[in-house]
C-alpha cells in the first residue's frame, strides 16, 4: 500500500510539472539526433550545441519575451524510430519547428511527414535530395552546404594547377556515395577524366588494394570521400606505398582528429575543402564569420572542455535560422516557413545562408576555404 | 478449439477498439510498427518455436519485400498491390529454393548460413545504388490505395496494417493446431523420431521456412508502404536479432506471445524515454531478467507471476486469520 502510495505521488508530481511547462507561454521547438548508434559522433555535438544555445538565449530573456524550449529525442540512427519519435514532436509535444535529424536517410523519411503536417524541418544532413526537387520541399530546409559546393571547390582548384586525370575512392555510406555521383557529374561537366573509380566499405582497415590500382592509373590526382576513419587508413596506406600524387579529401575529414589519426607526417599535403570553423584562426581580418566562429568554439569549449566541430555547428545553423525567422515573421509553422525561406545574409556557423524558393540551403562556394595541411595544422591555400 | 476461438476474438477485439484510447496520439503510429513487428514474430515462431530451426537472416526477407514492393511501384508504376503479392511469392520461392541446402544444417551451422544470408542481402541493399538508392534509401514510395480510400494517416494504416496481422495470426493458430502443427512440433522434439514415424521432414522444413519468408517479405511490403522510404539499415543484422529476442521474450512455440513479446520490445524504448542516457542500461537490465525467471517467455511467465502473488496473497490472509 506504501509503494502505491509513494508511485501516485510521484506520478503526480510528473504530470503537475508536465502541465506547468506548457502553461507558462513558451515557444517549443524539436531536435532529433543521432546521440547514440553508428552515427553518435554527428548527433552528439549536434544536441550539446542546441541545448547550449537554448540556454543561452533564454538567459538573455528569450525571444521577444517568450522563453523557448527544446525537446530533444535520440533517434539512434535509425528512419523509424525517426519517424515515430517526429510524429511524437508533433502530435503530442505540438512543437513548432523540427532541428535535425543528423543523416540524410533519417532525413528522407521524416520529411515526408513534415510535409504533410507542414511543420518546418530543418535537416543537419548534407545529402542533396533533402532540398530538391524544390517544389515539393516547401517546408524541409537544411544547413549543411550541398555535396557538390565541396566538389567544385575542389574541382575548381585542381583546373588551376592544370591536373587533368582523377582518381576517386570513395567510402559505400550515404555521404561517400553522394561525394561519388557529384564527382561524376561535375568532373564530366568540367572537361576533367576520371581515370580510376575505387569504393570501400565504411568499416575496412586496409585500402592498400584500391591505392594500388589507383597508382597504375597514372591519376593527377586522387580525390577521396570519407568520414573517418577510412580516409585516415587511406592516408597512411598512401605513404607505405611511397605515392606521390597530390590528394584531395573532402569535407567530411575536417577536423583535427583526422590529422590525429592519419599521424602529422602521414597528412603533410594533403589538400581539402574545409568549413571555416576548422581554420578561424588563419582566416582574413575582414571575414564576416570569424568573430562568431571564436565566440562558438569557445563557448563549446568552456562548457564540455573539446572543441567545436563542424557537426555541432550544422544544429547552430539551424537553430539560428528558426530563431531568426520566429523573430522576424512569428511562431506559428507557416509563419516560420516564410521566415526561412526569406532569410538573407544570415551570418553562422557553416556560411552566410541567402535562402530562396529555389534554394533551401543558401550556401554558396564561400563556404569552405581549400586548405593544406602542414605541419599538423591547416594553411590556406591561394 | 472452442476456447482458441474466444482467444482470437477477444484479441481482435482488443486491437479493434486501441484506437478509441491512441488516437490522435504519436503512440498511434508506434502500433502500426508494434502491427508489423508482429506479423515477422509470428513469422519466425512458426520457424524457430515449432519446427525448431533457427535463423539469423529473417530481416533479409523483410528487407527484401520492402525493397521489391518499394521499386516495382515507383521505379516501374506497378500497382502496389500487385508489386506486394508478386514480392511475397518471388520471395517465398526464393526461401523454398535455398531453404533445401540449408536447412540441412543444424544447430550453429544452420545459425552461420542464414547469418551469412543476411549479410548478403543487406550488402547488395547497400551496394546497388542504381536499383536500390545505396545508403542514402529509397524514397517518393506511394501509399497504398483501395478504391477512394488512399491509407495515407497513422489511424488508417493501423487498420491495414493490423487487419494483416489478424489474418496471419488465423493462419497460423490454425496452422500450429492441424496435423502439420504436430508434424513440426515432433520435428522440433525428435527429427529423427519423426521421420520414422513417416513425417517428410525435410520437405515439411523447407515449406515452413518458405511461408515464414513470405509473411515477413508481406510484412515488408506494408512497411514500405506506410514509410514511404526505405534504407538498409532497417533490414540489418540487428533487427534480425531484435526478431529473435521478441520470439524468445514472448514465448517460444505461442503465436500471442510473439504478439506480447513485438508489443513490448517495441513499445517498451518509448515508456523508457523520460530516463535519457540510461533507459539503454534499464532496458538490457529488464531483459535479462526476464530471460532468467520468465524462462518460458511472457506468455507463461505473466500467468505464473500471476498465480505466484495471488498465491502468496492468500497465504499471508491465512496467517492473520
Amino acid at each position: 500500500m506504501k509503494k502505491l502510495v509513494m508511485v501516485c505521488s510521484m506520478a503526480a508530481v510528473l504530470l503537475c510539472s508536465a502541465t506547468m511547462a506548457l502553461a507558462a507561454g513558451t515557444i517549443k521547438i524539436g531536435g532529433l539526433f543521432s546521440v547514440t548508434g553508428p552515427a553518435s559522433f554527428l548527433g552528439e555535438p549536434e544536441k550539446k550545441t542546441l541545448e547550449m544555445l537554448v540556454a543561452d538565449l533564454n538567459a538573455k530573456g528569450g525571444i521577444n519575451g517568450q522563453k523557448l524550449e527544446a525537446v530533444i529525442y535520440d533517434t539512434a540512427g535509425d528512419a523509424t524510430k525517426a519517424v515515430q519519435l517526429a510524429t511524437k514532436l508533433i502530435k503530442n509535444d505540438k512543437v513548432v519547428a523540427i532541428i535535425g535529424p543528423s543523416t540524410t536517410g533519417e532525413s528522407m523519411a521524416v520529411l515526408a511527414l513534415t510535409e504533410k503536417e507542414k511543420i518546418p524541418l530543418i535537416s543537419c544532413a548534407a545529402g542533396i535530395k533533402i532540398t530538391e526537387p524544390a517544389k515539393d520541399r516547401k517546408f524541409t530546409f537544411k544547413t549543411p552546404a550541398n555535396d557538390h559546393v565541396a566538389v567544385e571547390k575542389i574541382l575548381q582548384y585542381a583546373a588551376k594547377v592544370k591536373q587533368k586525370n582523377l582518381a576517386i575512392l570513395t567510402v559505400t555510406d550515404g555521404f561517400g556515395a553522394s561525394g561519388r555521383e557529384q564527382l561524376k557529374v561535375s568532373a564530366a561537366q568540367k572537361g576533367f577524366k576520371i581515370v580510376a573509380d575505387e569504393t570501400y566499405g565504411p568499416k575496412d582497415t586496409d585500402m592498400t588494394p584500391q591505392l594500388t590500382k589507383i597508382r597504375s592509373s597514372k591519376a593527377d590526382a586522387i580525390i577521396c570521400w570519407g568520414t573517418n576513419p577510412g580516409p585516415a587508413i587511406i592516408t597512411k596506406n598512401i605513404k607505405q606505398l611511397g605515392i606521390k600524387t597530390p590528394v584531395y579529401m573532402s569535407h567530411g575529414v575536417a577536423s583535427k582528429k583526422y590529422i590525429e589519426l592519419a599521424s602529422p607526417a602521414a597528412a603533410e599535403g594533403i589538400m581539402l575543402p574545409a568549413g571555416k570553423l576548422a581554420v578561424y584562426d588563419a582566416l582574413p581580418k575582414n571575414d564576416p564569420q570569424q568573430k562568431l566562429l571564436r565566440e562558438y568554439d569557445a563557448a563549446y569549449k568552456k562548457a564540455h572542455g573539446v572543441e567545436a566541430s563542424t557537426f555541432g555547428g550544422y544544429a547552430y545553423d539551424a537553430f539560428l535560422l528558426v530563431t531568426n525567422a520566429i523573430k522576424t515573421k512569428g511562431v506559428t509553422p507557416a509563419q516560420i516557413r516564410d521566415g526561412l525561406e526569406q532569410t538573407k545574409k544570415l551570418v553562422s556557423v557553416s556560411g552566410v545562408f541567402n535562402m530562396a524558393a529555389t534554394d533551401h540551403n543558401g550556401l554558396d562556394l564561400s563556404a569552405f576555404e581549400m586548405v593544406k595541411i602542414h605541419k599538423g595544422d591547416w594553411s590556406i591555400l591561394k | 478449439m472452442k476456447k482458441e476461438l474466444i482467444k482470437y476474438a477477444v484479441f481482435a477485439l482488443c486491437i479493434l477498439l486501441a484506437p478509441l484510447v491512441f488516437s490522435g496520439n504519436y503512440l498511434m503510429n508506434v502500433l502500426v510498427f508494434v502491427g508489423i513487428h508482429t506479423m515477422l514474430a509470428v513469422a519466425l515462431n512458426l520457424l524457430l518455436g515449432y519446427a525448431g530451426q533457427i535463423s539469423l537472416g529473417h530481416a533479409a526477407f523483410f528487407g527484401l519485400g520492402a525493397y521489391g514492393s518499394g521499386i516495382l511501384s515507383t521505379t516501374y508504376n506497378w500497382n502496389p498491390w500487385l508489386a506486394m503479392t508478386v514480392v511475397a511469392l518471388v520471395v517465398g520461392g526464393l526461401a523454398f529454393a535455398i531453404g533445401f541446402p540449408i536447412l540441412k544444417l543444424k544447430g550453429h551451422y544452420l545459425a552461420m548460413a542464414t547469418l551469412g544470408m543476411g549479410i548478403i542481402v543487406y550488402i547488395v541493399f547497400n551496394e546497388w545504388v542504381a536499383i536500390t538508392g545505396g545508403p542514402s534509401g529509397f524514397s517518393g514510395i506511394p501509399n497504398l490505395e483501395l478504391g477512394p480510400l488512399v491509407f495515407d494517416s497513422d489511424l488508417k494504416n493501423y487498420y491495414l496494417v493490423w487487419s494483416f496481422v489478424l489474418g496471419c495470426v488465423l493462419l497460423s493458430v490454425n496452422l500450429a493446431n492441424s496435423r502439420i502443427g504436430r508434424a513440426f512440433r515432433a520435428i522440433h522434439d525428435a527429427e529423427v523420431a519423426a521421420r520414422v514415424m513417416g513425417v517428410n521432414a525435410r520437405l515439411l522444413k523447407v515449406q515452413v521456412f518458405a511461408l515464414s519468408a513470405m509473411i515477413c517479405a508481406i510484412a515488408g511490403s506494408l512497411y514500405a508502404h506506410v514509410m514511404t522510404f526505405v534504407a538498409p539499415p532497417s533490414f540489418g543484422f540487428n533487427i534480425s536479432v531484435e526478431l529473435l529476442t521478441m520470439v524468445v521474450i514472448g514465448g517460444l512455440g505461442s503465436i500471442y506471445g510473439s504478439f506480447l513479446g513485438a508489443l513490448l520490445l517495441t513499445l517498451l524504448p518509448e515508456f523508457l524515454r523520460f530516463m535519457h542516457d540510461y533507459d539503454i542500461v534499464f532496458y538490457g537490465g529488464l531483459l535479462m531478467v526476464m530471460t532468467i525467471f520468465m524462462p518460458g517467455g511472457l506468455v507463461r511467465g505473466i500467468p505464473d507471476l500471476f498465480r505466484k502473488i495471488t498465491g502468496l496473497k492468500n497465504k499471508k490472509g491465512g496467517a492473520h486469520a
